[in-house]
């Protein structure tokens, strides 16, 4: 049986959501993050670590905030949830290059981070070879508890799986008002996590590539917003 | 380097030579006497044509010849153009018996000619080429534009002509090649036509800065601005000259007026029906508008925005019974198909044209007897510009009619009547230059060869929106053109501006100019998708005919599942409004009624079809606010009774119901009404103040509403007033208390509120992609090169809310402020009411909707509230997914 429903219903609580993945207990976080309870273990995609500065070399000084803000937030969420691991699932780095461009003060909150903290990298398609000098352990995928945590989601009827790389987005109209939000997507066998990182845009959950991953049978959607993650009916969402 | 004190305060060289003149002292002073300033072959070329010289052509050629920069103020139809020609054809026909050439050691290019549009240019050409012709002169003159083939585009940097038409943009692209000190060193003279039109925006800023580096190449060039009639020509004037000592005095070019044309008959369209409660589409007065047209011999019918000019012409065409020739044009339709229309219209075989500000700017066509306004004109500049659209002859006066589109716009029609009559103009406030703007400039300047920072700032200041730019800010933007100008020193290494050994500043290589090229300008277009007719193949082959208009429409037979056959692009609209449509949906586009059939990549496939209700794409109101001085024209109008009877009855009638149910707010007071409707709560607030400033007014009240825990949940803003609803009864909360109008309309909330607002506003962050596309710091989007699938293009959305947080002094976000005060929110006037409006709130608690709040409450495009609206509306979808989940079935309305 689908879990297509969000597992509690409480009216005017938006903090946070539970959600199961071939029942196994998770916590969909607004800030885009996944914790795991039973392992302790944070789960964040597409952290794009040094977005902003790639664009340099191309003559666009895009402001180089995006590493700070984005690893700000991360140890915000480590915080609130007392995580003990973290686990990037991929494209942590939006290129090769990105730890050299990083800023000392940059290194020195990620490895404050990894201090506290068990630290695995997940590689991705943007980050495939990640120094050692970045600390924490580089595995290409990694099993937990028999859930597969991989950066890219791989075909159709894959269960026990969570995935990034699609920075997931779900657009709604209502009211004659339209909103476009990072999300979570899933089916209750897999879910797929929105991007981490601040410059990080999304692709919407109509888009073809998601049609595969869940056979054309639904799914479930969380909705990013700032004071809340929010359950939406798939019914209203809107293509871009 | 600035000399900051003048102890002597002694003016400039130039400031003393161009003694500022007031208006009419020897401008209409030369009567027809030439004071041999018109060589003989131009005496006669007059006389051949039947003409006498004008007493302000004769005035620009004694300006030019005593080397004064001048502004020429005439109205449309006086001969404002050839007057700005005249003397430099003067002087070149005497030149050529000497040197062909030119004079210097330059490229030999004697007058810059720069006009707004592309178009006018090259009519302007046109025009030009008759009188050269006719007297044998040996005058070269091109335009250049966008769409000047690249070969004579490069031939033009080597050998220019004499006499060279073109656009700003082409002057910062010419000026940013190193070419430049070449090309430019002979310039004589620089024309800039309908330089009101200008001047006042960012294209002004840049056209200000490069007419500055102008004058630094061709030290001794004049400028000659023409212009329509504006409230202050002081602006103008100082446009059009260096200031060399800003802190101590402003310079100013001369100034002359020419004659001023009859009186303009204007009056209001009188129909039997009454006019509606909303929109602005004059649809009830068609018939009247259809039988002015069939009366006269050329009719130009204008409108307010695009959609408006597809709408009125689609009725036209339906009641046309008499097979009138009337044609559309406005800026979406493709230019194929406008320079078709422009062409009938001179050759005399249309009789009518309906058109937006596309046709506003300077090109005579044709022989336009009656100018038809639908619409509300929203300042009395604006429709007197349009009304000298008929007005060949000055002597004979125009004729205009106004059709108001709703029972308010009747009021403002009224008003711009009576202020048209009076001759009143409106008063278009003073703003400094962009510094997005300057980044551009700056790097333009700094492609075309090294400059001296010191020098380039001294130039800068020299141009007239600049002048009060202090060094500081003018390096902070050079360090942002280099390297972004952050606090974090991220980007030294990639710096597009480097060093030189003695001090200059040069590109650091060849790509950074290139990158240039592709972004200069300051037009920064929401993004348009292309409207492609397409067919179905298959029985409904019929449907790839040929059609001449809305008549010859037609449904689709047979639409189902036959694949789409590309057919021709029948114009642009914008991306939000194709983004309202469904597939299936029929609207008005082109002058005719389309499906909507789907979006393929860039474009918007459409067929034919006949709807009896398509929809007309929606610009949120009108894209020009109506001015102060209607605004309080219109105010003291709902006051009087007897004003009344001037209005059609049903306005009148309808003004009288509001006053018997509610009241009409004092013409310096605010009229605010609580009122419940549809299971919610209005407060309703007429400030006539202008879409601008009720928009901003809106998100302000809604913040403190939210504070004060009334749940409001959006509001509508337009011309005249606005509705805050929610989902308190607001009304209750006034009557104990827990809401004082007082505190609620207090001024104060343009500090912290709006700072507050500002941060997350959708509005600047408008402002911000504008700044960042515009000072380089994001590449435009070149059609064609869009990054298609997952590949998404930054969003400056993101950018913005990062720079907020970690380097909210940014220079980028100092110019989207310093844009948002002055133009977007108009809060400038917003802070004027507020002033105006203190201890003067007339309230009343209603029990239903009020006559007054009628075309407010019907008005589209509402914008979301705040953040907080934007997290409700998640709220709400979600709470209606869990009631689903109980089993309690779609929450569709609550």
């Amino acid at each position: 049986m689908l879990q297509l429903k969000p597992d509690r219903l409480g009216l005017n609580d938006f903090q946070q959501q539970n959600v199961s993945v071939c029942g196994k207990s998770f916590v969909a976080d607004m800030s885009g993050a996944l914790f795991w309870p039973a392992e302790k273990a944070l789960i964040v995609a597409d952290l794009h670590l040094e977005k902003g500065s790639s664009f340099a070399k191309g003559g666009q000084f895009l402001p180089p905030y995006d590493t700070r803000e984005t690893l700000s937030q991360l140890a915000g969420v480590i915080d609130r949830f007392g995580a003990e691991t973290v686990i990037a699932l991929g494209d942590s780095f939006h290129d090769s290059a990105a730890a050299e461009r990083m800023n000392d003060k940059d290194l020195n909150a990620l490895r404050t981070m990894q201090e506290a903290c068990e630290w695995i990298w997940v590689v991705g398609n943007h980050d495939p070879d990640i120094s050692e000098r970045l600390g924490g352990y580089v595995v290409s995928k990694i099993s937990v508890g028999g859930i597969t945590l991989r950066h890219e989601p791989e075909g159709a009827w894959t269960t026990h799986e969570i995935a990034g790389h699609l920075h997931p987005a779900a657009k709604i109209s209502r009211d004659g008002f339209k909103l476009r939000r990072p999300c979570f997507i899933g089916n209750g066998l897999r879910l797929i996590l929105p991007a981490f990182g601040s410059y990080t845009g999304g692709l919407n959950v109509l888009d073809e590539a998601f049609d595969p991953l869940f056979g054309g049978e639904g799914f479930a959607i969380w909705m990013l917003g700032q004071e809340g993650l929010y359950p939406i009916a798939t019914r209203l969402l809107r293509e871009d | 380097m600035a000399k900051d004190n003048n102890p002597a305060g002694k003016p400039g060289k130039r400031t003393a030579k161009v003694k500022a003149r007031g208006p009419g002292s020897r401008s209409t002073g030369c009567g027809g006497g030439t004071n041999g300033l018109l060589p003989a072959k131009f005496a006669d070329w007059f006389q051949s044509r039947g003409w006498q010289p004008r007493a302000h052509q004769i005035a620009l050629l004694e300006r030019v010849k005593s080397r004064d920069p001048t502004l020429l103020i005439a109205p449309t139809g006086a001969g404002k153009t050839l007057a700005g020609f005249l003397p430099s054809l003067v002087e070149l026909s005497g030149r050529q018996k000497t040197d062909v050439q030119g004079a210097g050691q330059g490229a030999g290019l004697h007058t810059l000619y720069i006009s707004p549009l592309k178009a006018l240019s090259v009519d302007v050409a046109r025009n030009l080429g008759a009188p050269i012709r006719e007297m044998g002169l040996k005058i070269a003159c091109e335009t250049r534009t966008g769409d000047t083939p690249v070969g004579r585009r490069s031939r033009q940097r080597v050998k220019p002509p004499q006499i060279l038409l073109t656009t700003p943009e082409q002057v910062a692209l010419l000026l940013a090649h190193p070419d430049a000190s070449f090309l430019f060193a002979d310039v004589r003279t620089v024309i800039l036509d309908e330089l009101h039109a200008i001047s006042g925006s960012k294209r002004g800023d840049l056209l200000s800065l490069d007419l500055a580096r102008l004058r630094s190449l061709a030290p001794d060039l004049i400028t000659i601005g023409l212009s329509a009639t504006v409230a202050r020509p002081s602006e103008l004037r100082a446009y059009l000259v260096g200031q060399d000592e800003p802190d101590l005095q402003v310079a100013m070019a001369d100034v002359v007026f020419a004659q001023g044309g009859a009186k303009p008959e204007i009056s209001i369209l009188e129909v039997d029906e009454p006019a509606p409660w909303s929109g602005h589409s004059a649809r009830y007065a068609m018939q009247g508008v259809y039988e002015a047209i069939d009366r006269h011999n050329l009719t130009l019918i204008f409108v307010n925005t695009r959609m408006q000019a597809e709408l009125t012409f689609q009725e036209l065409w339906r009641i046309n019974d008499k097979d009138l020739r009337i044609a559309l044009h406005h800026g979406s339709l493709d230019i194929n198909q406008r320079r078709k229309v422009e062409a009938a219209m001179a050759k005399g075989a249309l009789d009518g044209v309906v058109a937006t500000s596309t046709l506003d700017l300077g090109i005579d066509w044709g022989d336009v007897d009656l100018v038809i306004h639908v619409g509300a004109p929203k300042g009395s500049s604006r429709l007197l510009q349009r009304i000298g659209r008929s007005n060949h002859r000055l002597d004979e006066p125009s004729r205009a009619l106004l059709v108001p589109g709703n029972r308010f716009e009747v009021l403002e029609c009224q008003a711009a009547l009576e202020a048209a009559h009076a001759g009143v103009q409106d008063v278009a406030l003073s703003r400094s230059g962009g510094l997005d703007v300057l980044a551009q400039h700056v790097l333009g300047m700094a492609c075309q060869a090294p400059f001296n920072p010191d020098q380039m700032f001294h130039e800068v200041r020299s141009a007239s929106p600049y002048a009060f730019v202090d060094r500081k800010t003018f390096d902070r933007v050079t360090e942002f053109v280099s390297t972004g100008g952050y606090a974090l020193k991220a980007y030294e290494r990639y710096a597009k501006l480097r060093p030189t050994e003695d001090g200059r500043l040069r590109i650091a290589n060849a790509k950074v100019a290139q990158g240039y090229r592709m972004n200069a300008g300051t037009i920064v277009d929401t993004p348009m998708i292309k409207v492609r007719l397409v067919g179905r193949r298959g029985k409904a082959g019929a449907a790839q005919g040929r059609t001449v208009g809305p008549a010859a429409a037609r449904s689709l037979g047979g639409r189902a599942e036959k694949p789409l056959v590309g057919g021709r692009v029948l114009g642009e609209v914008d991306e939000g409004f194709i983004e309202q449509l469904t597939p299936g949906q029929a609207f008005v586009f082109a002058g005719e009624t389309l499906r909507f059939e789907g979006l393929k990549q860039t474009e918007a496939f459409v067929s034919r079809a006949v709807a009896s209700d398509p929809i007309v794409p929606s610009y949120v109101g009108g894209k020009f606010p109506l001015s102060t001085h209607l605004a309080k024209r219109v105010r003291a109008m709902l006051q009087d009774p007897e004003a009344w009877q001037q209005l059609p009855l049903p306005v009148g009638e309808w003004l009288g119901l509001q006053e018997a149910y509610s009241t009409l707010p004092g013409a310096n007071e605010v009229l605010v009404e609580t009122f419940p409707k549809a299971q919610r709560f209005h407060l309703v607030a007429y400030p006539f103040e202008g879409r601008l400033a009720h928009q901003t007014l809106g998100m302000l009240l809604t913040r403190r509403l939210e504070r004060a825990e009334a749940m409001p949940m959006g509001f509508v803003a337009n011309d005249y007033g606005l509705s805050i609803w929610g989902r308190r009864d607001m009304g209750e909360m006034i009557e104990d208390g827990r809401i004082r109008l007082d505190r609620l309309f207090e001024v104060d909330m343009l500090g912290d509120d709006l700072e507050a607002w500002l941060t997350e506003s959708i509005l600047m962050k408008r402002t911000f992609r504008h700044c960042a596309v515009i000072s380089g710091l994001i590449e435009r989007r070149h059609p064609g090169k869009e990054k298609s699938g997952r590949q998404v293009t930054m969003s400056t959305d993101l950018l913005y809310d990062v720079l907020m947080k970690h380097d909210p002094g940014h220079i980028l976000l100092e110019a989207a402020r310093a844009d948002a005060a002055t133009g977007l929110l108009d809060i400038g006037r917003l802070g004027d009411f507020l002033g105006r409006i203190r201890g003067a709130i007339c309230y009343r608690r209603l029990s239903r909707v009020s006559p007054l709040s009628v075309p407010i409450l019907l008005e589209i495009g509402r914008e979301i509230v705040g953040q907080q609206g934007r997290e409700g509306l998640l709220r709400d979808a979600a709470l209606d997914l869990i009631g689903e989940a109980m089993g309690e079935g779609p929450a569709g309305n609550k």
